[in-house]
């Protein structure tokens, strides 16, 4: 029934996963609340450390240039993974999150007025929510939300209908949902967008690790990424805008290193993306990053994709085969996400359970309580899988969901 | 290494599965509502105070295993008791799942059932749950 995959081809180069937990070995399963790290990027974060440690752009000195140089390829490494069409169109964050606010506090505060409305997918993380309610406070601009299909799919008709309303001025997604594993069919969407004259914004943090990110074939306006969730460091993140976005936005934070020219009057900032990142930046973490995206490339991303997907298939049919057990979203298209509850058992539960089976998986809302609602349930079990996962990840999950029912029973 | 049987007891499954006094009460003179932001359960806990007395509690709400029987299990401890003994068994019961810097802090006693939640002390990321209904009743108590 269930075809068996060989060993996997690179998860040796994960040093985290290779440890006992509860006596088993480790199965990780909660790869998009944050993968592991191969040890590529974690050599080439300490390289930075031990040779190049320096601060950027302001030195003459010979490892100021050299860290300099490092944070630019960095730079441009980024942009070539998502086809921008320059590196400036990328500056670099903290996180998604901090990406999603510099958009809504930089583009929004200038774009938003009165009587515009923000449109925002019912599936979308806080993350990308709470900020379009901060500067919808802000500005008198209101959210109307994108409705959810049952499956757990973008209602493009309720998409429509909200832009016939002629009033949207920019509607926020996201590219893959970290919930239930929805991939959204963002050009479409973007294109539709921009016919009615409004701008994209689309969360692409789940994205990267797991589907092609072209943002020019997509067409979006600005897109969303984290370091963290495509095997790259804690820290860092990315925000792609087109150039002519970026650079009639006012900065998002001020201070040094973004500035031409400063009396303590006035100032005159910087050429983007340098307008956006002032401070000094996280180097290292823009090293790791794209070292990160360089791993993922050279692993043959492909294979790696199709290895990922084939297992979280085998994970959905062998848990839907489970007495009590329910796959929560049905989506066409997913990335390797399943969401999932059980009859007799709290997901805090099943969490607590698989954790003493050595599965590490996440319970809860997942940032997304506005689609919990709307899938009537208050939290989900999530088991979601990456690029090192293995067959034996899969059987740990289905052993630690028999044990659940072993505990907690079965249907009644 | 931690033992699963020591956390999901027979006593706590059974609670868990079959809440005890889980329902709404119209005559409540004193209620409120607990939330755990972690999973987003939310459980509201109802007095009936007369006097110094609690006269009646009960709960409504759905959550885990462990929270809805530290709940059902809290309900049974509490009903009857004065305000003052039903405190410090809030006391005594928070004592025996939070490290406090009061280790003389009375120990649980004479309610063997509630001990059957010790265990969850060695699951720190669960000790939200078995608190929950406590809290509530807590605030439900001072009115917040
Ligand atoms: C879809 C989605 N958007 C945004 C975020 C937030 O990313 P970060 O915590 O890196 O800012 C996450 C991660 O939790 C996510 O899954």
């Amino acid at each position: 029934m269930v075809a068996t995959i060989l060993s996997n081809p690179i998860k040796d180069q994960f040093p985290a996963l290779d440890q006992m937990v509860s006596g088993h070995p480790l199965a990780y399963l909660d790869s998009a609340a944050t993968t592991q790290r191969p040890v590529a990027v974690l050599e080439a974060m300490e390289a930075f450390y031990r040779h190049d440690n320096s601060n950027v752009h302001r030195g003459i000195h010979s490892l100021s240039v050299r860290a300099t140089d490092h944070y630019d390829d960095a730079r441009r490494q980024i942009a070539r993974f998502v086809n921008a069409s320059v590196p400036e169109e990328i500056v670099f964050t903290k996180g998604c999150t901090e990406a999603v606010n510099l958009v809504a506090q930089a583009w929004g505060r200038q774009n938003l007025t009165q009587g515009d409305v923000i449109a925002v997918s019912e599936m979308d993380h806080h993350s990308n929510i709470v900020p379009w309610q901060v500067i919808a406070e802000a500005t008198g601009a209101s959210i109307e939300p994108i409705s959810v299909t049952q499956k757990g799919e973008l209602d493009i008709s309720s998409l429509r209908a909200v832009l016939a309303t002629g009033k949207v001025k920019l509607v926020a997604f996201k590219h893959v949902c970290n919930a239930i594993g929805t991939v959204n069919p963002v050009s479409e969407v973007a294109e539709l967008v921009s016919t009615h004259g409004a701008t994209t914004l689309v969360d692409g943090a789940q994205a990267l690790a797991h589907i092609d990110v072209d943002v020019q074939a997509l067409g979006v306006d600005f897109y969303a990424m984290a370091g963290h969730k495509v095997y790259g460091p804690m820290g860092i993140g990315a925000l792609f805008a087109r150039k002519e976005l970026l650079e009639a936005m006012a900065p998002y934070q001020v201070g040094g290193g973004m500035i031409q020219k400063v009396t303590l009057t006035s100032t005159t900032y910087a050429p983007v993306p340098e307008k956006f990142e002032p401070g000094t930046p996280n180097v290292p973490g823009a090293i790791g990053f794209a070292a990160a995206l360089d791993w993922l490339s050279d692993s043959g991303k492909q294979r790696l994709w199709n290895l990922e997907s084939e297992l979280a298939h085998q994970a959905r049919e062998r848990l839907q085969s489970i007495n009590g057990l329910r796959v929560i979203g049905s989506a066409r298209e997913t990335a390797p996400i399943v969401s999932f509850v059980m009859e007799d058992a709290h997901p805090h539960d099943i969490g607590t359970v698989m954790d003493s089976e050595g599965v590490a998986i996440r319970a809860g809302h997942h940032c997304c309580q506005p689609l919990m609602d709307r899938m009537g349930v208050g939290s989900t079990a999530r088991a979601s899988f990456a690029a090192y996962s293995t067959q034996e990840d899969v059987d740990a999950l289905i052993r630690g969901a028999e044990r659940v029912v072993e505990i907690f029973g079965g249907k009644c | 290494m931690l033992n699963l049987t020591d956390l999901y007891q027979e006593i706590i499954l059974d609670h868990g599965k079959a809440p005890r006094n889980k329902r709404t009460m119209e005559t409540a003179t004193h209620w409120a509502e607990g939330y755990n932001p972690l999973c987003g359960d939310q459980i509201k806990v109802y007095l009936q105070v007369e006097g110094e007395t609690v006269k009646d509690v009960s709960f409504s709400g759905n959550g885990c295993a462990i929270s809805q029987a530290s709940a059902s299990m809290m309900t049974e401890a509490l009903v009857g008791k004065t305000i003052d003994e039903a405190n410090s068994t809030f006391q005594s019961f928070h004592a025996m799942l939070v490290p406090s810097d009061k280790p003389d802090q009375a120990k649980l006693q004479g309610y063997d059932e509630l001990q059957a939640l010790e265990g969850v002390k060695n699951y720190p990321n669960r000790i939200k749950c078995a608190t929950l209904a406590w809290h509530a009743f807590k605030s439900a108590l001072e009115g917040k």
